[in-house]
C-alpha cells in the first residue's frame, strides 16, 4: 500500500480512537498491521538519526529530559511522549506528527522503548545512539529474570551504530561481561563514589556486597554527578565541573538528568552549545506521574510512580513523609505486573512515624497487609480509586503525596483532571 | 517477669536466593512469632558461612539461574545437616529454586544435571515454557492456598511423596498432574510466592506451632487480626491468571 494512504488511514483511525476516548496504541497497532515498514521508512530520513532510551526505571522522565536538551540545541525532535513505549506506541505518535504525505518535520527521533519491544524494534530500525539506564527487578512475570532484561539491553547496544551511553554504576550494565563484547563506541555516566549509597540496586537489597565483577573498562568519556544538595547538583565532564539548580525532585531523577546530559553531549559533539544545554537542564520538570506536583484544594499533591521494588524504595527515600499525608494505590493490571511479591521487597519503615492515610487500588488489601507486617498505621483502606481519592483530598490542611502503580496513576490523573489543571497527555 | 521464650529463625541463602519477595516469608514468621509472644533470633546462612548449631525454623527462597549456580555446591555441603534437621522435626519452608534443589536433581534445557540434596524425593526438568500466573491450590491441612507462580522447571514427585496441595487454578508442580508443592515431615516446599505466607497465615502459624512445640512442648497462640489477609485472599481469588 502506498505511503499517503497508510498515513491517511492511520490518521483516521487515530481520530476515531480519540473520539472514543480510547488508548494511544490502537491506531499504531492498525498501521503496524497494514504497513509493517511504516516506522522504519518514516524515521529513515532524519538527519540526526534515531535515539533509543531503555532500562527498567526512569525511561519516561529521561526521554523528556533528552528531548528538552536537544531542543535547546535547535533540533526539531520527534518523540513518543505518551509513555506508550511499545512499537505501536511509536507508530501512533508518528501518526500524530507526520503530514499527509507521511513526512516528519523533525531532525532527530528520541524514543523511549520498553526493553522487550526494543529488541525487535532495533532489528528494524538500528538506532544511531542509545542510552541504557538500569536493570532492576521489574515485571518478572513478563521477562522471567533480571539477567534476561540485561541481555535485552545488550541487544539494543549491539544494534546501535554511532555510540552508546551507559550507566557505569548499574551492576549489570556496568559489568565486565556486558561491556566487553560491544564494539560500538561507549560513553558512561554515573555518580561519584560518595553518592552511590543513595542508589541502592536490587543486589544491595539483602546484602552489602554485589556479586558481579565491575568492569574495569575505561570509557572514552564520562559524565558524573559529583554531589547533590537538595536540588543543587554538581556535574562534571570533560575536565570541567558545573553546578546547576534543578527543578527536578529526587535523587534518581537527578541521575537520569546526568545520563541525559551525557547523551546530549555525545549527539551534539563539537556543535554543543553548552550554555543552552545547561539552561534547559535547569528548567526540566519531571514527566507526568514521576514526581509531578499538582495543586488540589490549595495544597500541593505529588504523584510518584512506583512499579518495582527499587523504584518504590527510591521513591520512599527521595521524598520525606514529614508533614505530608500519604496515599498508596496498587493495581495489578498487565501493565503493572500481576505478581504482588515485589511489595515484600520494599521496606516501609520510613512511613512509621507519619503512617499511611489511604490505601487503594485493586490490590489495596495486599498493600495494607504489607504495611501491617511493618507495623504501620493505616487510616483507611478503599480499593475503589475514585472514592479513595475524594476522601484523601477532602482534607485541605496538608500537602499530599500518592505513590501509585502505572494504571492507578492513569486513573488518578483522569480523576484529578476534573478538579485541577493536569497536563493533557495524548 | 519471666524471660521471653526465643525461637531461632534461619534464612538460608538470602543473599543469592531472594528474587520473589522471599523476605516476606521470613518477615511474616518473625512478626507472627513476636505477636504470639516469642522473642525471635533472626539469622542468615549464606555461601561459605558456618551452619548454626541451634535452629528452630528454616526458610529459603528462589533465585536467578546465576544465584542457583553460586549456591548449589555450598548447599550440597550442608545437605546432610538439613536432612537430619528435617528428620528431627524442624519445620522448613522452601520456595521455587530451593524447592528444586531440595530434590534429587534439576535437569537443565541442555541436558546438564544439577545435583540436589535429596531431602525431597522429587526431580525437576527444565520445561519448554514458563508457568506463570496467579494460582490457587487446595490442601486438606490448610484449605485454599493462594499465590503466584513463575517457574520453567517442571517438578515430578515420587509415588511416596505427598504434594502440599491440589491445583484449583494454575499450573502447579509440572502443569500435568495437578499437584503443587510437597509436604514431607514438617518441610513445606512450594512454587508459590506472592509472598506465600502473608496471604496464607494458616501455613505460617503451622510452621510456628511445630517449631514452638518441638522446643517448648506446647504452643499457646494469641489471636492475630488477619482481616487484611482475608480480604487480600478474596481479591486474589478473583484476579485473572
Amino acid at each position: 500500500m502506498s505511503k499517503p494512504y497508510v498515513t491517511l488511514l492511520g490518521k483516521t483511525v487515530r481520530y476515531i480512537a480519540r473520539l472514543r476516548g480510547g488508548g494511544s496504541a490502537l491506531p499504531g497497532l492498525f498501521v503496524e498491521k497494514i504497513d509493517p515498514d511504516f516506522i522504519r521508512r518514516t524515521l529513515a530520513d532524519l538527519t540526526h538519526g534515531v535515539v533509543v532510551i531503555s532500562g527498567t526505571n526512569g525511561k519516561t522522565t529521561t526521554t523528556k529530559m533528552v528531548v528538552e536538551l536537544l531542543e535547546s540545541q535547535g533540533l526539531r525532535v520527534f518523540t513518543n511522549r505518551t509513555g506508550s513505549n511499545f512499537a505501536r506506541g511509536v507508530a501512533a505518535a508518528l501518526l500524530g506528527e507526520v503530514n499527509h504525505k507521511g513526512e516528519l518535520a523533525a531532525d532527530i527521533a528520541v524514543l523511549e522503548l520498553d526493553e522487550a519491544h526494543a529488541v525487535n524494534f532495533v532489528k528494524n530500525v538500528p538506532p544511531t545512539h542509545s542510552l541504557l539506564l538500569n536493570v532492576m527487578r521489574d515485571q518478572l512475570d513478563r521477562f522471567g529474570e533480571i539477567d534476561t532484561t540485561a541481555r535485552m539491553l545488550h541487544a539494543i547496544a549491539s544494534a546501535t551504530t554511532g555510540g552508546v551511553v551507559l550507566n557505569r554504576d548499574d551492576p549489570r550494565i556496568g559489568a565486565a561481561a556486558f561491556v566487553q563484547s560491544l564494539d560500538v563506541p561507549l560513553r558512561s555516566y554515573g555518580t561519584h563514589a560518595s553518592l552511590q549509597r543513595l542508589f541502592p540496586s536490587d543486589d544491595d537489597l539483602r546484602s552489602d556486597d554485589s556479586a558481579l565483577p565491575k568492569s574495569a573498562h575505561l570509557y572514552a568519556d564520562d559524565t558524573s554527578l559529583e554531589s547533590l544538595d537538595g536540588q543543587t547538583a554538581t556535574i562534571s565532564y570533560g575536565g570541567k565541573t558545573t553546578t546547576v539548580n534543578l527543578k527536578l525532585n529526587g535523587i534518581y531523577n537527578t541521575l537520569n538528568a546526568v545520563g541525559a546530559v551525557a547523551l546530549c553531549r555525545l549527539i551534539m559533539g563539537d556543535n554543543l552549545q553548552e550554555a543552552a544545554m545547561i539552561e534547559a537542564l535547569q528548567n526540566v520538570t519531571p514527566a507526568f506521574g514521576r514526581g509531578e506536583t499538582l495543586t488540589v484544594g490549595g495544597q500541593p499533591l505529588e504523584l510518584v510512580l512506583v512499579k518495582n521494588p527499587s523504584g518504590f524504595r527510591l521513591g520512599l527515600s527521595s521524598f520525606s513523609p514529614d508533614g505530608y499525608k500519604t496515599m498508596i494505590a496498587i493495581n495489578d493490571n498487565y501493565a503493572d505486573g500481576r505478581d504482588m511479591s515485589w511489595l515484600w521487597d520494599v521496606d516501609f519503615n520510613s512511613l512509621q512515624r507519619s503512617g499511611v492515610s489511604t490505601v487503594s487500588g485493586v490490590r489495596a488489601f495486599d498493600m495494607a497487609l504489607r504495611l501491617q507486617y511493618d507495623e504501620i498505621e493505616i487510616a483507611k483502606v478503599e480499593p475503589q480509586l475514585t472514592t479513595a481519592l475524594r476522601h484523601f483530598i477532602s482534607d485541605t490542611n496538608q500537602p499530599k503525596r500518592i505513590f501509585c502503580t502505572y494504571t492507578a496513576m492513569l486513573a488518578l490523573r483522569r480523576e484529578l483532571a476534573k478538579i485541577t489543571d493536569v497536563e493533557h497527555i495524548s | 517477669m519471666t524471660e521471653k521464650k526465643t525461637i531461632t529463625l534461619l534464612q538460608i541463602y538470602p543473599r543469592d536466593m531472594n528474587i520473589y519477595g522471599d523476605w516476606g516469608n521470613a518477615l511474616v514468621l518473625q512478626r507472627r512469632l513476636q505477636w504470639h509472644g516469642y522473642h525471635v533470633n533472626l539469622i542468615e546462612y549464606n555461601k561459605g558461612d558456618t551452619f548454626p548449631a541451634d535452629v528452630d525454623i528454616i526458610v529459603g527462597g528462589g533465585g536467578q539461574d546465576s544465584g542457583q549456580d553460586i549456591i548449589q555446591n555450598d548447599l550440597l555441603t550442608i545437605g546432610d545437616r538439613l536432612k537430619q534437621l528435617a528428620q528431627d522435626g524442624v519445620p522448613m519452608l522452601v520456595i521455587c529454586g530451593l524447592y528444586q534443589l531440595f530434590g534429587n536433581f534439576f535437569k537443565t534445557q541442555d541436558g546438564h544435571t544439577i545435583k540436589g540434596i535429596g531431602l525431597l524425593d522429587i526431580e525437576t526438568h527444565a520445561g519448554p515454557e514458563r508457568l506463570a500466573g496467579n494460582i490457587t491450590t487446595h490442601s486438606t491441612l490448610f484449605g485454599d492456598i493462594i499465590g503466584y507462580e513463575n517457574h520453567s522447571g517442571q517438578t515430578f514427585l515420587s509415588t511416596e511423596t505427598t504434594p502440599l496441595g491440589t491445583v484449583v487454578k494454575g499450573a502447579g508442580n509440572n502443569g500435568q498432574d495437578e499437584t503443587e508443592g510437597v509436604l514431607h515431615h514438617y518441610v513445606i516446599a512450594s512454587y508459590l510466592h506472592g509472598s506465600l505466607l502473608p496471604k496464607n497465615p494458616a501455613i505460617a502459624d503451622w510452621l510456628i506451632e511445630k517449631a514452638v512445640t518441638r522446643k517448648y512442648g506446647e504452643f499457646i497462640p494469641t489471636v492475630i487480626d488477619d482481616r487484611f489477609a482475608v480480604e487480600a485472599r478474596d481479591v486474589a481469588l478473583k484476579r485473572p491468571r
